[in-house]
């Protein structure tokens, strides 16, 4: 029995250490599928953990915090967007740039202010929550989490089977191809981003008013960065991302829980997993060949 | 050449090119034809020192917001940085291993390839340097030779295993050196917290080691000339510009630096021109890893912290290196008054965080000047290339489809 409970402990904890990076991941997938690499992901998911702790202490809503996390990441998004798909600053300075600086930014802010902690609250149902081991993990969290329900496979289709997809993978593949055509390259590269930053706000905002109810200096640590490592790990496909932020999740949870339960694991080993699982993938498999062909290249019409 | 457009179009090519060429021989004039500034050359300094100024006025505004001062703030910032020789010493202290990460980058980005995994670099190179310091019983000044010599090794073998798994398997160079990094930090952390390792020999009251190495012996530092009132110089600084001012002369003078540009600029002319693509641009990468190293064996031999090997050692210096190589457009020779300005707004964070401002405001600072050093030449350059090509488009047939090279 204790087993089981230790086993749905972990789990539970896993879910919730998953949640913030697979809203993030829908949003990375789809930039980096339009081929954008975008790293500010860290940023977006910073600035907007900040601004919703921010927004609920200053409404006292924790809903509008969520609502403003959202719109800091979109935000984010359209700088990024305008800076590298529209003044054509290399995108991977753009996102160096914009991550030190809401770093800069958010552990000024905080260290020179005092917010109240809120959070949003628990959706539990009734029934499936008393299902062994998987019922407290799936059926017992706060309720933006359940949004992923309808988001994951709304990312998919998007991107899969609408139009606006199609001209969005054009563009990752083969941006001049897709320019002939009369696609706006540029302009879906930044229609991606904003959408991106969109998800990681909301993946930034769960994370500091849904599952911890206030910000504290450096609150994401990496966890854009393992965004990233899980859409790799997920070669650009949405199932086995969304799966890569599952087994980064429990990783997560294992080197919390598993020292309480007398099991010694080597720590180091399992936060470095992310991006030794990334890395290992990206050798392993032959996945490489499904990466974006111009992924992380900038377009310009006059450089063909 | 008498529109607008066909002028501006003749500054933005190369400006000072049929100049020299009526003025073959005569050096002066020539010296001088090098100094026209172009019409997109005013313009990009405009722009520039209308955007430092904007960024001075937000960094202003956010320390109002939150009941400071900024002329207090940017008068802690010059005391503990350039208003005495401690000050500078501290400044310069905090320069030599941005300067050595930025000299790298510098190599690297020439070449085409854009490492962004400085930070893990230096620790990798830390790491070996440590390694070497405290396992080997070498006497005398020859230990801090063999310190930075292995500090460098293990900063190139890192960011050539990223080159290798560019050339045998495609991996994206800017991701792979990024995930690198986050390993290096976990990698470093393990060795510190195993006593079998590197972690120190227990010690004090508690009997508890904490996740820090033994310090390196004295044998193994870096040498400093100077009392503590008076400028003190660490060798380190010596080391970083020599070692610039080396790059910029290979980069520029050498026929092995002229291969490198002419592979930046383009891959595929350069391999038509027998230049052996693939391995240049891995010993490209190799090399900037090894500046990054040498900056970490730097870090760890000088009086910067406390000689010991730690995970936070590195302290972003591989971060802020790579924005000093970035604000300096890769020349090496524009990086060193860029790896100063960062190296004042270190040493004033650490002096502005005893008043009671958070250093992090630096940060803000450093992240929103670098945004305003390099974004006007490329808003410049698009512009005018815009407006170029809407003057010509009409008299030209559409330019044949060139292949596309992968980067």
């Amino acid at each position: 029995m204790s087993a089981v409970n230790d086993a749905s402990t972990i789990l539970a904890s896993g879910v919730r250490l998953t949640i913030p990076l697979a809203f993030a991941a829908c949003g990375e997938y789809l930039a980096e599928r339009a081929g954008t690499m975008n790293i500010s992901i860290e940023a977006m998911m910073l600035g907007s953990a900040f601004t919703s702790v921010a927004a609920a202490s200053a409404t006292g809503s924790p809903t509008i915090g969520l609502i403003v996390g959202l719109l800091t990441g979109m935000l984010i998004g359209f700088i990024h967007g305008n800076l590298s798909h529209r003044a054509q600053i290399n995108t991977f300075v753009v996102g160096l740039v914009l991550n030190s600086l809401v770093l800069g930014l958010t552990s000024y802010l905080i260290s020179t202010n005092t917010f109240t902690s809120h959070q949003v609250s628990l959706l539990s149902i009734p029934g499936l929550r008393d299902i062994p081991i998987v019922g407290k993990a799936l059926f017992n969290d706060r309720w933006p989490a359940y949004l992923l329900i309808l988001l994951v496979p709304l990312t998919w289709w998007v991107v899969e089977r609408s139009r606006w997809g199609l001209e969005l993978r054009a563009v990752g593949e083969n941006p001049h191809a897709a320019d002939v055509t009369g696609i706006k390259v540029n302009h879906r590269r930044r229609q991606a981003l904003l959408w991106c930053g969109t998800l990681a706000g909301l993946g930034g905002a769960y994370l500091a008013v849904g599952e911890v109810g206030s910000f504290n200096q450096n609150m994401t640590a990496g966890r854009g960065y393992i965004v990233i490592a899980a859409v790799i790990f997920g070669a650009w496909r949405l199932g086995r991302t969304m799966l890569g932020c599952l087994v980064f999740g429990l990783s997560d949870a294992m080197r919390l829980a598993l020292p309480a339960l007398g099991v010694t694991l080597n720590t180091q080993l399992l936060i470095a997993a992310p991006y030794l699982l990334a890395l290992l993938a990206m050798l392993l498999f032959t996945t490489t060949q499904r990466e974006p062909a111009a992924l992380g290249q900038p377009f310009d019409r006059s450089s063909a | 050449m008498t529109t607008s457009t066909m002028t501006e179009q003749a500054d933005t090519a190369a400006p000072d090119d049929d100049v020299a060429e009526r003025l073959d021989g005569d050096w002066g004039r020539r010296a001088l034809a090098r100094l026209r500034v172009s019409r997109s050359g005013w313009l990009t300094v405009g722009l520039t020192v209308v955007l430092v100024v904007i960024a001075g006025g937000l960094s202003a505004a956010l320390i109002l917001s939150t009941g400071g001062s900024p002329s207090g703030s940017l008068h802690a910032v010059w005391t503990g940085s350039m208003a005495n020789a401690a000050g500078w010493s501290t400044t310069l202290l905090n320069t030599a291993p941005l300067l050595l990460v930025a000299a790298g980058t510098c190599i690297a980005a020439t070449a085409g390839t854009f490492n962004i995994g400085q930070e893990g670099q230096v620790l990798i190179g830390a790491m070996a340097g440590a390694f070497v310091g405290l396992r080997l019983s070498v006497q005398g000044p020859l230990l801090a030779v063999l310190v930075l010599v292995a500090a460098a090794l293990g900063g190139a073998l890192w960011a050539g295993l990223s080159a290798l798994m560019y050339r045998y398997r495609n991996v994206n160079i800017p991701v792979s050196t990024l995930l690198m990094t986050f390993l290096a930090v976990e990698l470093v952390d393990w060795m510190v917290s195993s006593p079998s390792i590197l972690q120190e020999t227990a010690q004090g009251s508690s009997g508890l080691a904490s996740s820090v190495s033994n310090p390196l012996p004295a044998a193994g530092r870096l040498a400093t000339t100077g009392q503590y009132p008076s400028l003190q110089l660490n060798a380190g600084l010596y080391i970083a510009v020599i070692l610039t001012a080396l790059t910029a002369i290979m980069l520029t003078r050498s026929r092995w630096g002229f291969r490198l540009r002419m592979m930046g600029l383009s891959p595929l002319a350069a391999k038509h021109a027998g230049v052996r693509v693939a391995l240049l641009s891995g010993v490209a990468l190799a090399i900037s890893g090894a500046f990054a190293g040498l900056a970490g064996g730097v870090l760890l031999a000088s009086p910067i912290g406390s000689n010991r090997l730690q995970s936070g050692i590195s302290d972003n210096v591989g971060w802020d290196g790579l924005l000093v190589a970035l604000v300096a457009r890769n020349r090496p020779g524009v990086a060193v008054p860029v790896a100063l300005l960062f190296g004042v707004l270190r040493a004033g964070g650490d002096f502005l965080s005893s008043t009671g401002v958070p250093y992090f405001l630096v940060d803000v600072v450093k992240s929103l000047l670098v945004l305003a050093f390099v974004a006007p030449p490329i808003l410049i350059d698009a512009v005018l290339r815009r407006r170029a090509s809407r003057g010509v488009v009409a008299h030209l047939p559409a330019a044949p489809a060139t292949p596309e090279v992968a980067a």
